[in-house]
């Protein structure tokens, strides 16, 4: 099957007053049409960064420096300002993570979504309003026509992020960028706004890159999860084989330091600390704190396939004989 | 011995009325809650937002009064101290908050920061104070070379180690935890509540443990009690409650969590729509709306029973 998205080699870099920032180094990912791709990491691990350099929507200080973002085989790098405005939107739609911040507060959420729908001439205006409607009543709003007339502070947190995927969804896209569409709800809400992205990407065959720091999110809902540490891509698995079969050492550190409602399992914290990006290390940005670490992590980071579609950026794992 | 016992505690806001001479109405944040928390234990107390739980905390405190109730701290009425009585005995009581940052005075070094509640609440000397500044920063697992620092020179890590040095200086009887994990990141986390468990280990420390984090709970908590809507419908010994859920609130909780294993497929119990206000409560289960087992007995006002030993659930249909 051919990619719909294919990163590679993305490389971002923040100039700051203390220096240069490298925020991306070398991040790959690739999506299918229609699947769902969790991206993990801790804080500063260059998911968000990564999620907005697709979009395009890195403004300076960042500067891209290097790599390919391909969508259906068009490099987004190369496209002009105004080509990029077609493509946000239309191709590719993002959830942020709050959702009361993202809306405008002095538009009631139905101007906003009609709005919306007239700019990317998904209707026509005297059509508009019902449409609006209809797609509030599509993420599971109760009386959609009274909600339409509200504006986000009247809202629950978990209404306007249903309202934010109504938004996104509403030109059909072929991407859904979702970066922590669930931090800040209540547990009981964040299922059931999980439930409704996977109902919505299966019924409309969008793909969605989720971006989470929560494994459970990704074990529900990815088919393929993406690991980043320290703005490096350090291992891609289909679900499965990563939570049964995790190679990368930091993907098995980061499994061992959640406590699970399951039973009381030993959990301990990843060692060490997520190294400063305005020197990294050479090398495997995990070296420092890896228990495998060798003399050759501080000069490259082979990537082998462990598996089908399972790669793996580190010296210390043996390649199987998927290695080609 | 309890350390702590709360005794039907009540807390309402009232609302301002819109007309001078009707009746304002309240909000009804806690409803009749009554805990125990023994000695070197850790009770969680999990709730989704809205449903009591920092209330609650804050009332134990005397942060703010309650309406109504009691609460004792080792056989001590709290509710009936006086001001002064109440400050003398705050040694014995510490909380640490959700937001490692805004709880600490950027003005204060470390040292200073933790140095603060020994000057209010003890007598020791200088010397003696600093010493202890030092004891327990090694306690939490701060080095020597942090005291000098401001919140801002520290990771969120550090910062919530430091309320927790502040929180612990005076080996206070009881420390109340309202959420001090969930403004850190994965790794961090795991951290926090390793320390959390090893101090609670090694001096003793009862806790009570607010959190909306099933997982975490399940990893710290002896007890743990599950708030709805302003009271508790279902309570019980850690590993009892989260193997054996009874109540449906309880069940409907578990089942949101992911468990981070793609095999697992959960229970779904879905609860309907969202919590309502905590002004106009229906009678009876305050979970019938949305309960999807509600039955018309649930209309009835359900006390709680035992089921087994130490667990306690507030549904008829249990």
């Amino acid at each position: 099957m051919s990619d719909l998205l294919a990163v590679s080699d993305l490389t971002v870099h923040f100039d700051t007053d203390e220096g240069v920032v490298q925020a991306v180094d070398g991040a790959t990912l690739r999506i299918a049409p229609g699947e769902v791709v969790g991206l993990v990491g801790e804080s500063g691990s260059g998911k968000s960064v990564t999620a907005l350099a697709i979009l395009r929507l890195l403004r300076p200080p960042a500067r891209v420096l290097g790599g390919r973002i391909e969508l259906d085989g068009r490099d987004l790098l190369g496209c002009s300002e105004q080509e990029m405005r077609a493509v946000r939107g239309s191709q590719i739609s993002m959830v942020f993570q709050s959702p009361r911040t993202s809306l405008n507060p002095v538009l009631s959420v139905g101007r906003q979504i009609e709005r919306l729908l007239v700019r990317h001439a998904a209707a026509r205006p005297g059509q508009a309003r019902e449409r609006v409607v209809e797609m509030l009543r599509e993420v599971g709003i109760a009386e959609p026509e009274r909600r339409a007339r509200q504006y986000a502070h009247q809202l629950s947190g978990g209404m306007c992020q249903r309202v934010m995927i109504a938004m996104a969804l509403a030109t059909s896209p072929r991407l859904l960028i979702a970066d922590e569409p669930t931090t800040g709800l209540d547990v009981s809400i964040a299922a059931q706004i999980l439930d409704l992205l996977r109902d919505l990407g299966r019924r409309t065959g969008a793909a969605i890159l989720m971006i989470t720091h929560d494994l459970g999110v990704v074990a529900r809902l990815c088919d393929r999860v993406v690991v980043m540490h320290a703005g490096q891509t350090v291992e891609w698995a289909p679900v499965r084989e990563l939570f049964h079969a995790p190679a990368h050492p930091y993907t098995r550190a980061l499994l061992r330091s959640i406590p699970r409602v399951a039973g009381a399992r030993e959990m301990e914290p990843i060692p060490g600390w997520v190294p400063s990006l305005l020197a990294p290390p050479p090398g495997c940005r995990f070296a420092r704190r890896c228990a495998l670490v060798r003399s050759e992590c501080g000069v490259s980071v082979p990537v082998h396939a462990v598996g089908e579609d399972h790669r793996v950026a580190c010296v210390a794992v043996e390649a199987s004989q998927w290695t080609r | 011995m309890d350390a702590l016992i709360v005794d039907d505690l009540q807390k309402h806001f009232p609302l301002r009325s819109l007309v001078p001479w009707r009746q304002p109405r309240r909000v009804h944040a806690v409803d009749g809650v009554s805990l125990r928390v023994g000695t070197g234990e850790t009770l969680g107390l999990v709730g989704e937002s809205g449903c009591g739980k920092s209330t609650l905390a804050r009332c134990v405190l005397r942060l703010i009064e309650p309406t109504h109730g009691r609460i004792f701290l080792e056989d001590e009425d709290l509710t009936a101290l006086t001001e002064e009585a109440l400050r003398r005995r705050r040694r014995d009581l510490q909380m640490v908050f959700q937001d490692p940052t805004a709880s600490l005075n950027p003005r204060l070094s470390v040292a200073a920061t933790v140095e603060e509640p020994l000057g209010l609440h003890t007598e020791l000397t200088g010397r003696a104070r600093r010493a202890r500044v030092d004891e327990v920063l090694e306690e939490v697992g701060l080095g020597a070379s942090l005291r000098d620092r401001y919140p801002h020179q520290l990771s969120g890590g550090q910062r919530q180690r430091v309320n927790i040095a502040r929180a612990i200086a005076t080996r206070p009887r009881l420390v109340v935890l309202d959420e001090p994990t969930s403004a850190l990141d994965v790794s961090l986390r795991a951290r926090v509540i390793l320390l959390l468990a090893e101090l609670k280990r090694r001096l003793g420390m009862t806790y009570l443990f607010i959190s909306h984090d099933l997982s975490t709970v399940r990893y710290l908590c002896d007890r743990v009690a599950v708030m709805y809507l302003g009271v508790v419908v279902e309570q019980g010994p850690a590993a009892e409650l989260f193997e054996h859920p009874a109540h449906p609130y309880t069940r409907a909780l578990l089942s949101c969590i992911p468990e981070p294993d793609p095999d697992v497929v959960p229970e779904r119990l879905v609860l309907s729509g969202e919590v309502p206000s905590p002004i106009d409560i229906p009678g009876g289960c305050r979970l019938r709306g949305r309960c999807p087992l509600a039955q018309p007995v649930c209309a009835e006002p359900v006390p709680a029973r035992e089921i087994v030993p130490g667990h306690t659930v507030a549904c008829h249909l249990v």
